[in-house]
């Protein structure tokens, strides 16, 4: 095993002088904004990893003279806090990406979709927007931002049932195409960035694409934070560089005992001990928004595996038959292998079922069901049937 | 122009066409559920899954506009095999008790089934677990939750069609449903009761509550004399049903078809839809009156039809303040339910009490308007079973009557002879045309000045449609009517409906006359009518209609001889003492929910 340590660093989380960097925004070009972001390969923090340049450039050729910007703040994945750490300690520096992506694409209007589990941050929230807008007013920048709180529904998370949920409607997901880029948030033009996202697009900023290219690997560049929890001596929230493998991250995050690690929460993958080595986290091996979860040999991956069913089941918005009820099947099916009541053969008709949701499904919370099932029936066989 | 090939064929669409279209075009059948021709797309089914070359996942036909060079394969075995998932999945978490279902042999999941055959059907049965129990509160309307499959169609029938949002999702994951406001019964809410979420639902979830057994019984009931009445709008429906082409009109083989179940007398709805026209048109002329020449403040203009029972309802929960514009007709069916137990009862020499009314409606809302507690004016309850057209269909086919051989005949009489003006009530503006065609000769004495009595500016397809006629060289008694443009508006499905109100509320539309039909093209779009219905079906059902109108001998409601006789012998004149007793209702503000 390797011994090297995994790199820390401090970009996420620097506290700097917000009003600097939009003073230089300020006079920049639309176009000058989103080639530097597009010249960095930052790569969407929500763990599907979009690049974020090609974004607003697809949302700044939109002729609409009607754009939003929304900074997606329902961090909802089990096993994830960071944002709020964000939000909490440089809230500033949110909205002060969500003004620069504005300028890029020419949205004059910001959302920030709040998890309704983080209301507390509010009144801290609200103080900062204020100080914001007056800098704004300064500049003789003509943008908003307001607030929305979310209800506690998981896949509220997901965008195009995010804006559903900003219109008052029923938050379930959208039919792609249209994209948001063409039609989101009220059928206009939208970006939208999670909270990390957005922070990385301040530093770009600041520091400039080719700092921002030092970090991280050509697939995956940057630093990330992580949430980091389960069975580890140091459970809490790290910024670390992109591209370490999980080797590397157990050796620094493990408690010595450790046999799989979730990367991604639960629509991530379960790598198990003897892939530690070969997998790397970032979007060139498991891609994730950020949670980490570490398990250690005391834990029985059947009741993992029923804890995400579970939650998957529930979480779906139950629209589409593959998601709604192959959760359903998925749950049932591996309860009635653990009884006996299905042979261990029936183990193979559910990852065919896992694969058909992870095609079939209209979003990504039904086609990301099969990452965990799929790694952990894989892996862990023996103790989902005995 | 998009170039794409389905299953390697080249095809050429207009741009935003969908690749469900797209293949259609080619003669490939891909397989829906939640969509429907005349509801937004929803894809949420995902049974419409087909491959595209390149892309991750599988992309449902229905919800996909085609793109340049894009290659798709309907039948790959990827989608094979996700599409036959897909169906066992909806039938794991369905009760799947087809021979005991009131839609078995003409449900959508059941064709499904059968088409890919899932007889191997492997996943757990998940609808044991959940503890559903039947609403059968409402006259109308039947939901058994443990028969759907969640497309959504009803809840957007419901909003898009009729803009009432009694339906709705609700509760998300293994719980997500179809409900209600609070979960109440369809009977309690805001429901029109217009069935037309039951037009487009797939399954056995949403269905009219049937009577079929009841009206079985009074028939074989010897010392019950049963009386059947039938809607305009069912003469060219019904054969659909009956396996004939949309648009068949069957009129002849329907009366034959009624005799040979044994009703002891087989009548027309029609007969009294001229009636109405005589009291309504009477009506109308009356508040026009009282508006222009006795400058009578309380007179409430403009005033609306009420013989669509499912607006009738949608108006007293949404806009009570207007309910005195509503005419206080009763609907054609009530009419001739009043009537069969009075003055038909008289004529025949019958003790009321042992005449049974029932009624062939294209209108599940017909079976809630029966039910009305203020339709009891004859002391008895004026119609006691309604049925709809695919009831009807049913019954003949319980009684082994091969219809498609069956020689046309004659309704009797009385209350038997009708006129065009009171087929085209099947029709979206054909009440306005029919009144319009009887108070224009009325005040005037003149026919209507169009070309063969087809008063063409109030037909069509469009939801709400505006028309006006000028009135002059008035007869003596109603020559204030002189130099008045009489201006009528019309509108079809509910959503049309709020608008045009909405219009009204605005003063933005300006009329003295306003028809509304619930459903969508009017009754022959009716909620109690064949299912599919389309577009295009309905389309055919509308010309069926108008060709009716112009092969009858009699065009206009006051010639009708029946109706001359009737307010000789028994009713005296429109808007009399006899028929306000009768004929006319009034009606009740409601609940918003
Ligand atoms: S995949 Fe699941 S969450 Fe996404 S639309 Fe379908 S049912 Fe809803
Ligand atoms: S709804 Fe269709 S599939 Fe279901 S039981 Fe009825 S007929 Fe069968
Ligand atoms: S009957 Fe009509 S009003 Fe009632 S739920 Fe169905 S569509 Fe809506
Ligand atoms: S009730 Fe019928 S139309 Fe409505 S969701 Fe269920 S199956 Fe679909
Ligand atoms: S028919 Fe296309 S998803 Fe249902």
């Amino acid at each position: 095993m390797s011994s090297q340590h995994v790199k820390r660093v401090d970009l996420i989380f620097e506290k700097i002088e917000c009003r600097d960097v939009l003073k230089k925004i300020v006079d920049m070009e639309p176009d000058a904004i989103c080639q530097e972001l597009l010249e960095s390969d930052l790569k969407g923090r929500g763990g599907a990893g979009f690049p974020t340049g090609l974004k607003w450039c697809f949302t700044a050729s939109e002729k609409d003279p009607v754009k939003y910007i929304v900074c997606n703040a329902d961090e909802g994945e089990p096993g994830t806090f960071k944002d709020r750490e964000i939000l909490d300690l440089v809230p500033g520096k949110v909205f002060c990406g969500m003004a620069i992506a504005g300028k890029a694409i020419g949205a004059k209007m910001g959302y920030v979709y709040l998890r309704g589990e983080y209301k507390f941050l509010i009144p801290k929230l609200n103080e900062e927007l204020k100080k914001f807008h007056q800098t704004m007013d300064e500049f003789n920048q003509n943008f908003r931002i307001q607030i929305r709180l979310g209800s506690g529904a998981y896949i509220c998370g997901e965008e195009s049932a995010l804006f559903e949920s900003i219109e008052g409607k029923r938050g379930e997901p959208r039919n792609k195409p249209p994209y948001p880029t063409k039609s989101g948030l009220f059928g206009k033009p939208t970006v939208i960035n999670n909270v990390e996202t957005l922070v990385h697009s301040v530093m770009i900023m600041k520091y400039g694409a080719s700092h921002f290219k030092e970090l991280g690997t050509k697939d995956s560049r940057g630093s990330k934070v992580f949430s980091i929890s389960g069975d580890t001596p140091k459970a809490g929230i790290y910024e670390l560089e992109l591209g370490m493998t999980v080797d590397e991250f157990v050796n620094d995050f493990g408690d010595g005992d450790t046999k799989a690690v979730q990367v991604g929460g639960a629509s991530g993958f379960c790598v198990p001990r003897k892939k530690f080595e070969e997998t790397i986290i970032g979007f060139e091996g498991v891609p994730t928004g950020g949670s980490m979860k570490l398990f250690n040999s005391t834990r029985s991956m059947y009741n993992v595996l029923h804890n995400y069913l579970d939650f998957f089941t529930e979480e779906s918005c139950g629209q589409c038959t593959p998601c709604r009820v192959g959760c359903q099947q998925l749950l049932k099916g591996v309860e009635a292998v653990k009884r006996g009541e299905k042979n261990s053969k029936y183990l193979d008709e559910l990852v065919k079922l896992a694969k058909t949701m992870k095609r079939a499904s209209k979003c990504g919370l039904g086609q990301s069901v099969g990452n965990a099932f799929g790694s952990i029936v894989e892996n862990f066989k023996e103790e989902i049937i005995y | 122009m998009v170039n794409l090939s389905i299953n390697g064929m080249l095809v050429k669409v207009p741009e935003g066409t969908t690749i469900l279209d797209a293949a259609k075009k080619m003669n490939f059948r891909i397989p829906t559920l939640c969509h429907h021709d005349d509801l937004c797309v929803a894809g949420n089914c995902r049974v419409c899954v087909v491959e595209q070359l390149g892309a991750k996942s599988l992309v449902a036909a229905c919800a996909s506009p085609v793109s340049e060079g894009m290659q798709i394969l309907t039948n790959s075995l990827k989608v094979r095999s996700a599409r036959k998932h897909i169906i066992e999945l909806l039938l794991s978490e369905h009760n799947a008790d087809c021979t005991k279902c009131y839609k078995n042999g003409m449900c959508e999941l059941q064709n499904l089934s059968n088409e890919f055959a899932v007889g191997d059907h492997i996943f757990i049965d998940l609808n044991t677990i959940k503890d559903y129990t039947i609403d059968r509160f409402s006259p109308s309307i039947q939901k058994d939750d443990s028969k759907c499959i969640r497309c959504q169609r009803c809840v957007r029938t419901c909003e898009q069609l009729q803009g009432v949002n009694a339906l709705t999702v609700a509760f998300k994951g293994d719980h997500q449903r179809i409900t209600t406001f609070e979960d109440l019964s369809m009977a309690e809410v805001i429901c029109t009761n217009c069935g037309q979420c039951i037009n487009r639902c797939p399954t056995g979830a949403l269905v009219e509550r049937t009577y079929l057994d009841e009206v079985w019984d009074v028939i074989l009931d010897p010392t019950k004399h049963v009386v059947v009445q039938t809607a305009p709008a069912v003469r060219v429906g019904l054969g659909e049903e009956l396996g004939l082409e949309a648009g068949s009109r069957v009129t002849g083989q329907m009366v034959s078809a009624l005799k040979r179940l044994g009703f002891d007398s087989v009548l027309d709805t029609d007969f009294t839809a001229d009636l109405t026209i005589m009291e309504e048109g009477t009506e109308l002329l009356t508040r026009l009156k009282k508006a222009l020449v006795d400058k009578d403040p309380e007179v409430a203009l403009p005033m609306t039809t009420s013989c669509s029972p499912g607006w009738v309802k949608f108006i007293e929960h949404t806009f009570p303040e207007y309910l005195p514009n509503v005419s206080t007709c009763k609907s054609p069916q009530q009419m001739f339910g009043a009537l069969a137990k009075t003055y038909y009862a008289q004529v025949r020499k019958l003790d009321p009490k042992d005449v049974v009314s029932v009624s062939i409606m294209p209108c599940t809302a017909k079976k809630y308007e029966a039910d009305r507690p203020e339709m009891r004016s004859s002391g008895f309850k004026d119609v006691d079973y309604v049925l709809t057209t695919r009831e009807l269909a049913r019954m003949i086919k319980q009684a082994g009557v091969d219809f498609n051989k069956l020689k046309e005949d004659k309704y009797d009489s009385i209350m038997g002879v009708s006129s065009g003006a009171a087929v085209i009530f099947g029709a979206t503006g054909g009440v306005m045309e029919a009144a319009l065609r009887t108070a224009y000769e009325i005040v005037t004495g003149r026919e209507v000045p169009f070309e063969g009595l087809n008063i063409t500016p109030v037909r069509g397809m469009e939801g709400v449609r505006q028309a006006s006629v000028m009135i002059e060289d008035c007869k003596e008694e109603w020559s204030f009517l002189n130099g008045v443009e009489l201006k009528c508006a019309v509108a079809h499905g509910l959503v049309n409906a709020r608008k045009l109100m909405n219009g009204v509320k605005s003063g933005d539309i300006e009329a003295h006359f306003i028809e509304v039909m619930a459903c969508p093209d009017g009754c022959l779009g009716g909620g109690g009518q064949p299912i599919p219905t389309n577009e295009e079906i309905r389309r055919k059902r509308t010309e069926a209609i108008y060709a009716e109108d112009m092969s009858m001998e009699i065009r206009k409601s006051h010639e009708n001889p029946e109706i001359i006789g009737i307010y000789r012998e028994f009713l005296g004149e429109p808007l009399g003492h006899k028929s306000h007793e009768l004929l006319h209702t009034h009606y009740t503000k409601r609940v918003r929910y």
